[in-house]
């Protein structure tokens, strides 16, 4: 088995991810990029996993606890893009700096 | 109770000399703990419910103190048959050892049966029965009955635990027990300033006595390993080495203690003025009972006197020959009948004292037991015409023996009695003290005495010609007090009488034993002497000088008794008011020590205390203050400060540019971070 | 019963400083509940004392009982040690007792401003830190509750104290006297501690050099005491000292006693109280906890001085009371005497002194207790403490002029009350001390102290003749004066019969401490 595919696949994934992350405007995109990013993570854990085999299963546990904790994110963030767009009629994050000095 | 009393250690006398044959009594010894706690029962129920009762708690008062009697006779009559000695001593606690011994001392309470407190259960169950009897009579409408019974009560009890005491702790909580209860009787009338004086001098004057009495048990006990009174006639008896260097110097303590209680010069001072109290208070406390406290106790530790510290007596006989004799002439001119009896009162302590000091002890307990007698009848008789004229002063009375017979008849008696006329009581235990003076090689000391007769018998025919003779000077019209009254007078009068036959020398009366015999049931022999047989020329000089002194004192007032010259008569220059300002000593303790603790003295200290100690603490906080001006005002402000506020103001203006870098728009934050992320890596790479 | 035996003290300890938290649950115009909930608080930390008392083995009263020991802060040795023996036991009940008392009382007396709540709440955590005192085995966790006593007591002084205005003299100024005595007490005794703590910090690096390891264990440090492991040397010295200061401000011996005359007068009644049943107590009770089985040898050497500073105080104090015209700084006076007296027992460095002093620290502390209760309770109604003002009162208030005059007779030490025995046992000490020390110079404090006992019995008497005796005076004669109440009652009625339990049958107390103390004197001088 080699490692260095998975880890390649995994980079290559987050680096998209960053790129949506920082690039796009619309709230949705910028979330999926985020999902994108926390895949990425997933193969990384996976493949060092099965790549050390340990009998405790450690990453096989910390992607279920990511993929679970993703969810919770995009449905928070969901509600808050969908809030925000019924305030502003607009889901495009250049707008929200609110939170400034 | 009644188990830990069998439980409790028993004592019996071991069996050599007169303290083998003693028995060890029965029921009425055992138990005879009862006798002291009846009363403290009675004074507890006065409070609680003496209100709510028809005699207002008297009867209470009366009933325990009737049991009493019938106990303590019990008891007397036992006693003259055959010597007793019990004893019972109850742990009340340890307390450690003083690193001297190995065993803890030990507290203890518990009561002795045995010839001397025998007599003195009997004496105070007594008087005590037949004062309480009086005194319901005489108190009837008063504005605090219970509360005066039940103090009388609280009394009975505190003298029943201080004569029943097998050890000195014991005897001092009965000690300042009937003291206690001195002062709260001295001051039943609370509401007049001098009565609460009188208590407060009475208390006060004890209390420095009872530093005597503290210090002389403190003394004893550590070297005894015990407070017990057993333990400390043994070794007096045996001559314990260990108690030589401390027996003179606690003995004299302890004589000291005695002397406040038993009114001995110069601590008398007190007693006169107790006379505040009401007269059935004076009669049982100030006269029969309380005073004999002080005789008492050198009897309970006689051995100790005579074995041990006989180099104490020379001290001890002259202080309780100056109390008969110079304090007796008190009596001559005060115009307060209860003033009267009160100095001959002390006079009379003074000649206990001095037998006991020389070592009578029968002679001087036997003066106690007949003195108890005639001086409770006077001092009732007193009572019945104060009771009859409002009045305690003599220059108010006069004529009363017809309105009075009983009264007057009991009075003549009790009178002779005290002047020590053959054969009445007090001329047998007086001349038994004259005898031991005598013998004891103290013979102008007994001349001393001799002459203290005439002027006893002198003052109480001044009395006696004031009071009842001539005519009435009070307000309106006396007359005889009720027979609850009259009773204890007929009753306190045949004793009186007849007391004195009980000890006369060389004479019995068959299965009766002799007054010597009872009193000297101790857990040792008393060694004391005792005359073989009359000493008739002793007799008649005491006899002689007695009659010399009625007939002077008749002589002087009797003729024209109704005048105010018959009382003034006395009025020499230079001696009247020696006596009538009481040898000045009233006021040296006042001026001379009182007033300037309680004045300038306390004052000193409180000043000292504001101005000195607190002014140090307060300069102290007032000069922190000011150091604390100076390092906020110089140091801190002009100091530290300043460093401190050129911080802040730098921070404060690199803030005003920094916030500019929040924008608000999360893409710049996600990319600095991420930049930041890379940087982070490129230092890991470059580091490993 | 094992949980007891560990739980027991930590219990008795904390359960008040529970109570003081859950206060603060009730609403504040809820005053009965938290009267309800302090009442149940400190009567079952009283029970469990009680329970203490009664499970306590008095065949081994020298050995340390219900001891608890677990690790607290390890980084410097201190542990959370507990434990009563014969000393402590009868000290932490009267703790536990009086303050339930002090609830009782405060149902119906208040001072101002109210607060119930926050009242309470200090009253608690006060019992905390006393009760905690008397069970700590550990230096820190010692020093921790002696000091956490101080934060109460200067919020109930400083807050519902006394009002009114007094110039102190030198200071030049006229203050407030709540805020005054308050500050002063806190300072004052902070002061002490200051170098006290200083003394056990000393302990704490000395004990390395014979353990190995530096402990705050007391247990420990009498072990090594009692074979004079910190010798006689300036190190000794110095350390006993500081200690001393800590203490002697707190007892408070003289030249440290005026912070007490200002605090008691301005405190509100049960402030007084507890200050004088309880605090008072905590100097003391040190000296025989710690100072003197710890540096023994130091302790024969001071003792001379101690009891040199005792006996000035039993003058002092009784001569002060003569000069006082307010009826509660004649009392507070009255406890530099008495305090006196007990650390003249301490000062003969033998048992029989050292009995005398616990049982006079528990019977001052049931004494002049209700002697403040009486000048609370009198305050209340006269609202005055002018004793010239006062007069008759025993006419006006029977029942409460006869609990004065039966607590003045106490006070004043008479013999078969609680007050006897202390003052008795002190003088028995004083004329045999300990071997070594001066016996002259001892039994000539015998003597002054036995002069003592007649100018104290002189300004109690003339107190009550003052106070209590004579016709009332005119400005009183249409005020309509309550007797004792029910609550005043129930407060009082515990100290009057423990008054004379324990001066009829000592054994109360004395039972308890007696092979405790003969253990600490033996262990402490050898012999």
């Amino acid at each position: 088995m080699v490692l260095t595919q998975f880890l390649i696949l995994g980079a290559l994934l987050f680096s998209i991810g960053v790129y949506g992350l920082l690039s796009r405007r619309n709230a949705v995109t910028v979330l999926l990029a985020v999902e994108l990013m926390l895949a990425a993570v997933n193969i990384n854990l996976i493949a060092f996993e099965a790549f050390w085999n340990t009998a405790a299963a450690h990453g096989q546990i910390f992607a279920i606890f990511v993929i679970t904790i993703a969810a919770a994110e995009v449905g928070i963030g969901l509600a808050i893009i969908l809030m925000v767009f019924r305030n502003r009629a607009s889901g495009n994050i250049d707008e929200l700096d609110l939170m400034r000095w | 109770m009644v188990s830990a009393v069998a439980s409790a250690t028993l004592i019996l006398a071991a069996g050599d000399g007169a303290a083998g044959d003693l028995s060890s009594g029965g029921f009425f010894a055992e138990t005879a703990w009862i006798m002291l706690a009846l009363p403290f029962v009675a004074f507890l129920a006065i409070i609680v419910v003496g209100k709510r009762m028809k005699g207002l708690g008297a009867e209470l008062a009366i009933g325990a103190m009737g049991v009493n009697l019938l106990w303590a006779s019990v008891l007397f009559v036992q006693n003259m048959a055959g010597g007793i000695y019990r004893e019972v001593n109850l742990t009340i606690a340890e307390i450690g050892t003083l690193g001297i011994t190995d065993k803890n001392l030990a507290f203890e309470l518990g009561f002795v049966v045995d010839g001397l407190s025998i007599m003195m259960y009997w004496v105070v169950a007594f008087v005590g029965f037949l004062v309480f009897v009086y005194a319901h009579g005489y108190m009837k409408g008063d504005v605090r009955v219970p509360w005066f019974f039940a103090s009388l009560s609280l009394f009975a009890g505190s003298m029943l635990v201080l004569v029943g005491a097998p050890n000195l702790i014991q005897l001092i909580i009965g000690w300042e027990g009937v003291g206690l209860a001195s002062y709260l009787l001295i001051g039943h009338y609370w509401e007049q300033k001098e009565n609460t004086d009188a208590a407060v001098k009475a208390f006060m004057t004890n209390k420095v006595a009872d530093v005597g009495l503290i210090l002389g048990t403190i003394l004893l006990a550590p070297t005894l390993g015990s407070f017990r009174f057993s333990t400390l006639s043994v070794a007096a008896d045996i001559h314990d080495g260990a108690l030589e260097g401390v027996a003179v110097a606690g003995a004299l303590l302890l004589f000291f203690g005695a002397m406040g209680k038993s009114a001995q010069f110069p601590l008398h001072v007190w007693l006169p003025d107790a006379m505040a109290g009401p007269t059935p208070v004076s009669a049982l406390m100030h006269a029969a009972t309380m005073v004999t406290a002080g005789i008492y106790l050198m009897a309970r530790t006689f051995p100790l006197y005579q074995q041990m510290a006989t180099a104490a007596r020379p001290w001890m006989v002259t202080i309780a020959v100056i109390t008969l004799f110079v304090l007796g002439f008190l009596a001559l001119v005060a115009d307060d009948l209860k003033r009267v009896l009160a100095y001959s009162t002390v006079s009379q302590l003074g000649y206990m004292m001095a037998a006991v000091a020389v070592g009578g002890y029968t002679a001087g307990l036997f003066h106690l037991f007949t003195h108890a007698f005639f001086k409770a009848l006077l001092f009732l008789g007193a009572g019945s015409v104060i009771h009859a004229v409002h009045s305690n002063n003599m220059s108010d009375m006069g004529g009363l023996r017809k309105e009075m017979p009983v009264t007057f008849w009991t009075f003549v008696v009790g009178s002779l009695s005290l002047a020590g006329v053959i054969p009445l009581a007090g001329f047998w235990s007086k001349d038994e003290i004259l005898a031991t003076l005598g013998h004891e090689g103290y013979t102008a000391f007994m001349w001393v005495a001799i002459l203290g007769a005439f002027v006893t018998a002198f003052y109480m025919t001044r009395a006696v010609v004031l009071t009842f003779f001539g005519t009435y000077k009070g307000q309106g019209h006396p007359h005889e007090s009720p027979r609850v009254m009259t009773a204890p007078l007929v009753a306190l009068a045949v004793p009186s009488v007849i007391a004195g036959l009980l000890n006369i020398p060389g004479v019995s009366w068959g299965p009766i034993r002799n007054f010597t015999d009872w009193v000297g049931a101790r857990i040792v022999p008393m060694g004391d002497y005792h005359p073989k047989a009359i000493e008739w020329d002793l007799a008649a000089y005491g006899l002689i000088a007695a009659l010399v002194g009625i007939a002077v004192g008749w002589r002087l007032f009797a003729p024209d008794a109704d005048t105010q010259q018959a009382r003034d008569r006395l009025q020499v220059p230079v001696l009247y008011p020696l006596l009538h300002r009481k040898y000045y000593l009233d006021d040296l303790y006042m001026k001379g020590v009182v007033n300037p603790i309680k004045g300038p003295l306390a004052r000193a200290v409180d000043w000292v205390n504001g101005y000195v100690i607190d002014a140090i603490i307060n300069g102290a906080g007032a000069g922190t203050a000011w150091l604390g001006g100076l390092v906020y005002g110089r140091l801190d402000q002009q100091g530290i400060d300043l460093l401190l506020n050129a911080a802040a103001g730098g921070t404060r203006g690199a803030g005003g540019k920094l916030r500019l870098l929040q924008s608000g728009k999360v893409q710049q934050y996600a990319g600095a971070f991420v930049g930041g992320a890379l940087l982070l890596v490129v230092a890991f790479v470059l580091v490993t | 019963m094992a949980w007891f035996e560990s739980a027991g003290l930590s219990l008795i300890v904390f359960l008040p400083a529970v109570g003081a938290l859950a206060l603060f649950a009730i609403p504040k115009a809820r005053e009965d509940a938290q009267k309800w909930l302090a009442l149940v608080t400190t009567g079952l930390t009283a029970v469990l004392a009680v329970a203490v008392a009664a499970n306590f083995r008095y065949g081994a009263s020298e050995k340390f009982q219900f001891e608890v020991s677990e690790s607290w802060i390890p980084a410097i040795g201190a542990r959370y040690h507990v434990g009563v023996d014969g000393i402590s036991l009868p000290l932490l009940v009267l703790s536990a007792v009086v303050t339930v008392l002090a609830v009782i009382y405060s149902w119906d007396h208040w001072e101002e401003p109210r607060n119930v709540r926050g009242f309470l709440a200090l009253m608690l955590l006060l019992a905390t830190g006393m009760n905690g005192t008397f069970v700590a085995l550990d230096l820190v966790l010692f020093f921790i509750f002696f000091e956490l006593v101080l934060l109460p007591m200067y919020f109930m002084i400083g807050i519902w104290g006394d009002s009114a205005k007094r110039h102190i003299p030198v200071l030049g100024r006229t203050v407030t006297m709540r805020l005054y005595a308050a500050i002063k007490f806190f300072i004052f005794t902070l002061f002490g501690s200051a170098f006290m703590l200083l003394g056990f910090l000393a302990l704490y690096f000395r004990s390395g050099d014979f353990l190995g390891h530096n402990t705050f264990d007391i247990p420990t440090l009498i072990a090594l005491g009692s074979q004079n492991a910190f010798g006689s040397g300036t190190f000794a010295f110095l350390v006993f000292g500081a200690m001393f200061l800590g203490f002697a401000v707190k007892v408070p011996m003289w030249p440290f006693h005026t912070w007490l005359p200002d605090a008691h007068t301005a405190a509100p009644t049960v402030g007084s109280v507890l200050l004088a049943a309880i605090l008072l107590k905590l100097g003391s009770y040190a000296f025989l906890r710690i100072s003197i089985p710890i540096l023994p040898d130091m302790a024969r050497e001071w003792a001379p001085f101690i009891g040199l500073l005792a006996v000035i105080g039993i003058i002092y104090g009784s001569l002060a009371c003569l000069a006082q015209t307010d009826i509660k700084r004649l009392i507070a006076f009255s406890s530099v005497g008495h305090m006196g007296f007990v650390m003249l027992g301490i000062a003969t460095m033998t048992d029989v002194g050292f009995n005398a002093s616990l049982i006079g620290m528990v019977a001052h502390g049931l004494i002049t207790g209700l002697l403040f209760f009486l000048a609370g309770s009198m305050h209340h109604r006269y609202h005055t403490r002018e004793i010239a003002r006062l007069g008759g009162n025993q006419k006006l208030m029977p029942w409460m002029g006869g609990i004065l005059a039966f607590t003045a007779m106490a006070s004043l030490g008479l013999p078969g009350l609680a007050g006897f025995w202390g003052e008795f046992m002190s003088l028995l000490g004083a004329y045999r001390p300990l071997a070594g020390l001066s016996l002259s110079q001892f039994q000539t404090y015998m003597v002054i102290g036995a002069i003592g006992t007649v100018l104290t019995a002189g300004y109690m008497l003339w107190m009550l003749q003052r106070v209590n005796l004579g016709e009332p005076k005119a400005e009183w004669s249409d005020h309509e004066f309550h007797d004792v109440e029910p609550t005043e009652w129930l407060a009082w009625a515990p100290l009057i019969v423990a008054i004379v339990a324990i001066g009829v049958y000592p054994r109360i107390v004395l039972g308890a401490t007696t092979d405790a103390v003969v253990n600490l004197a033996r262990n402490a001088f050898g012999g």
